[in-house]
């Protein structure tokens, strides 16, 4: 199960929190600045898994992250998710998003095509959802 | 007013949108929390107003600030607001917020049912989807009790949107209220075989999720599962359901050997490395619980570990580490296969990234052996030297100690060797794991005690340059192996050569700038030294030496003595005057040497870690017993602190202890000596172990004299272990060209023995030699002990409560709560109000079962090559005529209800058996699909069971159904059902359509009215034979339930026809479509967008012999006249080498009592409506009835949606009412098999169909 999904920037300032289980705000903003800790300090070319004493979930837990450019997107999983499966969930929340999210993402200083990854070829629908008035 | 909403919206216009508050907070970068708290405070005037936009623009900006970790739970009721606006936009701006900041301790919540209630029934797909997902975040255990029946009913949703999500939030719904599992299964179940594929998904997920937490009970499912895996195209489900199958096959190893085919298959074939890796996972998870045994499957073995061998050479670090990982967990149970792999994984520990290397020495630790341990280690102390960073080094330090310490330095074959790594390891600066390597150091100068003298002489040599080590002492752990050094040294001086040199090294002033708990070793062990110094020197002729070295002692030592640390000090202080008193003795000539060794005699012996947790508590000693009486509550409290400090207290705690009497402790010493003799691990004071000390020639073979020639120990900084490296491979060589020429000179040898393990590789492990004896101090008595980590499940787990068994059959009392929709109209009769609501997810849940049971039919049909098997199935099938065809109904009901009753143990272990059939029986799955023949010709359900439940005992029957008459709604649905089965079955035979009306037989009890209840009743169905032919069969209930639970009666008034499929044929049935000509009158909802003609898609498919239900809502305009509505069914039947499309026509009949709703009615509320005079009068008479009075009634309750208002004697009056709010009152009198209805109602041609119906009703009986 995901646990918990953050987006934050380059500098750890959080721009979408959310967790699935419930925390406390001050922990919420712990945990995002332990991950963040965890997740700026590696290198562009290494692997997207963290694994580690976290804050949820305990030993079951997992990080699994994208660098997009001004942007990391993390996932907090458990061990029945796949890790390829959940790379390619955000790659395709991103690369699928609707238009209008697509100019929010423009707006966070997002690259308009994440740049292309080679994992799976797993089809993703994303349904767009019908505009509503 | 118009004024002030001009100023309102004008207002608005400058209030801050998110927008504007993510950019005013980018913005306002220095003071970011003060600009917060002012937007803050807006938002906050914000919420005052009364405009619902305002409202929501401002609880969407605290959504936003929740997330950047402010605390906006003063909001909670605003966002309640919200979230009942009617706009969607703005309701789904609440519920975004209530996702975000509610939880359980929100008080709130509690607000929230209702409307949450009514949006999960809006008309918009939307808001009910909006509902269903911010539920799913703030869902507390009460909201779930109280939704769970209003979810559950959502689950079969026409639209795929909301069955996807209602199938999801089911999820959270058991964590909260784990009563619901079991009645929810049975749909969640159906939702696996779902035409949606996103609904499909939904549901796997949801099963995976619970099965991983308790596997066992979802082991009865794998069948499906495996179904579901092999059709499947959906990688996101396969990954998810292969995983599952990961989950599932420790407990059941057959099941392993039925997914190994079709997983490999999968490998081979997938283009998808996400499915590939889990493929992989999963076999190796099955090998795991097959590894004993099973030769045949090195070839998977071989495969998986080419396939990961794959993953790691790829480029991609995120592949190279799920290829580690995964190598891993074949590493535990097949480590030859990815000790083939050396090369690509040592190559792993060179690349950049960390977490690969961390990977990597995972299974390093895994993949030494004896012969290749020196090799991996030499590697690893290149890598030691090359790492960067301190937390990679200490990572690659511990790993090296633990893979040569791993299972009793198990893979060490030269301990020189490793003393030297050791010693290597200490020129690592900064490190914090100095007491990890000084600990090792111990630990091998202990145990093992042919090492001892080079031990010895190495640590000397550290302490003589300690200086090195202690460069910059309090940042660097390192200078912990000094304590292990000074110990070894001190603790085995006979060893040393120079004795002398050693013990002015330990007494040397910078000693004294070490850490307290060294210098107390030091000092301690300075005494030993000095101990065999004297005894060497007394030996020499010289008295004079010996009394220089108490001089020495008596210089040096107070140092110490002013240490700040006070065990220093101690120590110190006592060996000053130990000393001082030896230098007089000294001054007289009087020999010391034998005393002062005395000191120090005995060998210490390691003690195992846990040695005293494994004590067993002596018998007769109750740890838990009160040593005192705990004061009584009644006892005033200044008598309290008496009773505590009571003199009793000893008295009472004494002979419990002493209890154990003499004869008893001296047999329990025996009885351990004993023990303790047998095994070989216990170390013994016993000659034996010095002996193979002393019988160790290998101590001096050892080049222990080459090395110390070769490598000037005296610097610590070179890398003598590679040396070793050499010599061992030299040794090797020797050896083996030695174990050719004399095989026999092994034993003797200690070499050759080595050669031979060696020779043997590293599972040989006899012949352990000298140099290698490693002493293990076992646990003492480790009978009494208990696996220490056996409670690792966490006791607040919220899934340990859902651990329950599915397959059970429901009973009675589990049924979801059913809340009563129209509390004002009928706070009587809630019960009543909930048998029509319930009845939606009542019935798939019968179904199911039913299901469930038709599979075994087909699994019977699968083994008739036995013929054991046939024989048995013969007797069913007479029994079951017997009953069928012999008997009238009601005694053939009560039996199968007995049955019912009586079923649970039964058709578990049908079940259970079930799944043994399934995975004993090896072919593949197209086969038992196959075998799925038509249930049409098979052996009646419910005499099935009669067959397999032997004991239905004459009077059993009458007690459970007296029972069942007294209340339960679930058994009405029960009977129904089974009537309904066996009109199929009458039906079979017959083989004629006729508008069905059951046989005798009559319900009661509907409000409650009716309790004195003499006779049992028989079930009845609302089911009729819509149209059959030899594919499919459809039935129909009669069109009742009205949809619309608002009590929206004035418009569009909905009919639901509930259908029933059941797939007679052998075929696959799929694509079915839904379609009916629609009159002015009525006509079929269809969704959005979709034309008048279009059919609507039945959700889902028919596999051989499965019946379903869906549900088809009709807008009916007038309800006054019966209608009969034609209808088309397409399908494509689908065989395995053809697919053709086939139709039937239906006709639909709609009868006025359909558009009845029970409504239950005060007595006096009737009186009034009947004075009101409104109502038009009708009559009928129907002659011959002859059936008990309450059956009468019963049956109009139940067949025309009545309810009993008052009942006198034979005289009863009735009332329903329409779904457009006309009021049909009755009057029921009975006399000499006649009975008169009086009827009144406010329309009267209505009525008059109402009463024709009535009259037909009982005319068919």
């Amino acid at each position: 199960m995901i646990k918990a999904i953050l987006i934050f920037n380059n500098h750890g300032k959080p721009r979408l929190s959310k967790f699935y289980e419930h925390y406390s705000e001050d922990t919420e903003q712990q945990i995002i600045r332990e991950t963040f800790h965890l997740v700026s300090k590696r290198d562009e070319n290494v692997c997207n898994f963290l694994e580690g004493g976290m804050l949820i979930g305990g030993s079951d837990n997992k990080l699994i992250y994208r660098h997009y450019a001004t942007l990391y997107f993390v996932f907090c999983v458990d061990s029945s998710e796949s890790e390829l499966g959940i790379l390619d969930l955000i790659q395709a929340g991103i690369a699928g998003a609707p238009a209008r999210a697509v100019s929010a993402v423009k707006n966070m200083n997002l690259p308009e095509m994440p740049r292309n990854i080679n994992i799976g070829d797993i089809s993703i629908k994303v349904p767009n959802l019908p505009s509503f008035k | 007013m118009a004024l002030k909403i001009v100023k309102g919206s004008i207002d608005r216009m400058f209030d801050k949108n998110l927008q504007d508050l993510v950019r005013g907070i980018r913005n306002h970068k220095e003071d970011e929390a003060k600009y917060i708290s002012t937007c803050i405070d807006e938002i906050k005037q914000e919420l005052k107003q009364d405009n619902i936009a305002v409202k929501a623009n401002a609880v969407c900006k605290l959504t936003y600030l929740q997330m950047l970790g402010y605390d906006v739970s003063w909001a909670a009721f605003n966002i309640v607001e919200v979230m009942s606006s009617s706009k969607f936009t703005y309701k789904r701006i609440g519920y975004l917020a209530a996702s975000q900041c509610f939880h359980e301790s929100t008080d709130v919540i509690m607000l929230t049912t209702n409307q949450i209630r009514k949006d999960l029934s809006s008309p918009n797909q939307y808001d009910t989807g909006v509902a269903l997902t911010g539920l799913s975040c703030f869902v507390t255990p009460d909201l779930a009790r109280d939704l769970a029946n209003d979810i559950m009913t959502l689950m079969s949703h026409t639209k795929p949107y909301i069955r996807k999500k209602a199938v999801l939030i089911m999820y959270k719904v058991f964590l909260k209220y784990p009563e619901s599992l079991r009645p929810a299964f049975p749909r969640l179940k159906e939702k696996l075989e779902d035409p949606d594929p996103g609904v499909q998904s939904a549901a796997v997920n949801v099963i995976c999720e619970l099965a991983r937490r308790n596997p066992k009970n979802y082991l009865s499912l794998a069948p499906l599962f495996f179904k579901l895996m092999t059709s499947s195209t959906n990688n996101w489900v396969l990954i998810k359901i292969i995983k599952l199958f990961g989950a599932l096959t420790p407990l059941e190893p057959r099941l392993g050997k039925k997914l190994i085919e079709p997983l490999t298959n999968l490998i081979h074939s997938t283009s998808a490395m996400s499915l590939l890796y889990e493929c992989v996972n999963t076999v190796i998870a099955v090998l795991i619980s097959l590894s004993s045994g099973m030769p045949n499957h090195s070839a998977s073995i071989q495969l998986c570990v080419q396939k990961l061998r794959i993953l790691i050479e790829d480029s991609d670090q995120n592949l190279k580490y799920l290829g580690l990982l995964a190598m891993s967990k074949i590493l535990k149970t097949h480590p030859k296969s990815v000790q083939s792999h050396k090369d690509l994984i040592l190559q792993c520990l060179d690349d950049k990234d960390e977490s690969i290397r961390l990977r990597a020495l995972d299974l390093l630790y895994g993949m030494v052996s004896k012969k290749n341990l020196m090799e991996i280690v030499k590697k690893l102390m290149l890598h030691v030297d090359k790492a960067e960073g301190t937390t990679y080094r200490d990572e690659l330090l511990t790993k090296i100690i633990d893979i040569c310490s791993q299972s009793n330095y198990q893979y060490i074959t030269n301990f020189e060797w490793y003393i030297s790594i050791l010693v290597e390891l200490t020129r690592l600066e900064g490190t914090r794991h100095g007491h990890l390597i000084a600990s090792q150091m111990l630990d091998v100068a202990i145990r093992v005690k042919a090492i001892r003298a080079f031990a010895v002489a190495q640590m000397a040599t550290l302490l003589d340059n300690a200086h090195l080590l202690t460069g910059n002492t309090q940042r660097n752990g390192i200078c912990e192996v000094l304590y292990a050094a000074a110990w070894i040294c001190g603790e085995f001086s006979e060893h040393l050569e120079n004795p002398m040199q050693t013990l002015e090294a330990m007494l040397r002033p910078k000693v004294a700038t070490l850490p307290g708990h060294i210098q107390a070793v030091y000092v301690q062990n300075a005494a030993k030294l000095f101990a065999t110094v004297l005894r060497s020197q007394e030996g020499n002729t010289e008295g004079t030496a010996a009394q220089e070295t108490s001089q020495l002692m008596i210089d040096r030592l107070p140092l110490f003595v002013q240490s700040a640390n006070l065990e220093v000090q101690e120590r110190a202080s006592c060996i000053l005057q130990l000393v001082k008193y030896i230098q007089k003795l000294q001054q007289k000539d009087v020999e010391v040497a034998e005393e002062v060794n005395a000191l120090f005699a005995g060998e210490l012996n390691p003690v195992a870690p846990k040695a005293q947790k494994k004590v067993p508590v002596p018998e007769g000693l109750d740890l838990d017993a009160w040593i005192n009486e705990p004061p009584s509550e009644s006892e005033s409290e200044d008598e309290k602190p008496k009773a505590i400090f009571a003199k009793e207290e000893p008295k009472h705690s004494r002979p419990r202890h002493t209890e154990v009497d003499e004869k008893e402790l001296a047999r329990r010493r025996e009885a351990r000596k004993q023990e303790q003799a047998n095994n070989p691990f216990y170390i013994k004071a016993s000659p034996s172990s010095q002996k193979v000390y002393q019988d160790a020639p290998g101590v001096e073979h050892i080049p222990v004299v080459q090395i110390d020639l070769s490598v000037p120990l005296k610097v610590p900084g070179l890398p003598m272990s590679d040396q070793y490296v050499k010599l061992e491979e030299e040794r090797r060589q020797k050896e083996r060209a030695e174990k050719k020429k004399k095989e026999k000179k092994k034993r003797k040898e200690k070499r050759s023995g080595r050669g031979k393990k060696h020779d043997s590789g590293p599972e040989s492990e006899e012949d352990i030699t000298p140099a290698h004896m490693v002493d293990i101090v076992t646990e003492e008595m480790p009978e009494n002990a208990l696996p220490s980590d056996d409670d690792d499940k966490d006791p607040n787990d919220p899934h340990k409560a859902l651990d329950i068994d599915l397959d059970k059959p429901l009973a009675d009392s589990e049924k979801l709560p059913v809340r009563s929709h129209r509390p004002t109209e009928a706070p009587k009769s809630p019960a009543e109000d909930g048998d029509t609501e319930s009845a939606a997810p009542q019935e798939p849940k019968k179904k199911s079962s039913k299901e469930k049971k038709e599979k075994k039919k087909d699994k019977e049909k699968d083994r008739k090559k036995s013929k054991e098997e046939k024989k048995k199935k013969k007797h069913k099938h007479e029994e079951g005529e017997d009953l069928l065809g012999g008997q009238p109904d009601e005694p053939a009901v009560q039996s199968e209800e007995t049955n019912e009753v009586a079923a649970p143990p039964t058709s578990t272990s049908a079940e259970v058996s079930d799944l043994d059939f399934w995975l004993s029986n090896a072919p593949v799955p197209s086969n038992s699909q196959e075998a799925a023949t038509v249930a049409a010709a098979a052996a009646p359900v419910p005499q099935e069971a009669s067959g397999t439940a032997p004991d239905s005992e004459p009077d059993e029957p009458k007690d459970t159904e007296t029972e069942e008459t007294k209340s339960s709604k679930h058994k009405k649905k029960k009977q129904k059902k089974e009537k309904e089965e066996k009109e199929k079955k009458k039906k079979k035979k017959h083989h004629h359509h006729h508008h069905h009306s059951d046989g005798g037989g009559d319900e009661s009890v509907q409000n409650g009215t009716v309790e004195e209840e003499e006779e049992p009743l028989p079930p009845m169905s609302n089911y009729c034979l819509l149209a059959e032919n030899s594919y499919i069969k459809m039935m129909m209930e009669d069109a009742d339930q009205v949809c619309d639970i608002q009590g929206n009666l004035q418009d569009g008034s909905q009919v639901v026809v509930s259908v029933i499929f059941e797939n007679k044929c052998d075929s696959f049935l799929k694509s079915m479509e839904f379609n009916v000509l629609d009159s002015l009158n009525s006509k079929l909802q269809r969704p959005e967008g979709a034309g008048p003609h279009d059919g609507l898609t039945v959700p889902f498919q028919l596999p051989p012999g499965v019946s379903n239900e869906a549900r088809f809502v009709f807008t009916v305009q007038s309800i006054v006249m019966p209608q009969k509505l034609k209808g088309t069914l397409t399908f494509i039947v689908k065989n395995e080498d053809s697919s053709t499309h086939e139709k039937l026509d239906f006709k639909l009949h709609f009868t006025c009592t359909s558009y009845l709703i029970t409504t239950p009615c005060y007595s006096d509320a009737f009186a009034k409506l009947l004075e009101s005079g409104d109502l038009k009068c009708s009559s009928v008479r129907l002659e011959g009835v002859n059936m008990p009075f309450h059956h009468l009634l019963a049956r109009i309750c139940f067949h025309h949606h009545f309810s009993v208002v008052e009942r006198i004697d034979s005289c009863a009056s009735m009332y329903s009412r329409s779904i457009q709010g006309h009021h049909v009152c009755l009057l029921v009198k009975t006399a000499d098999q006649t009975v008169s209805i009086d009827a009144k109602c406010d329309e009267p041609s209505l009525l008059g169909n109402v009463l024709d119906e009535i009259k037909q009703t009982f005319s068919q009986c």
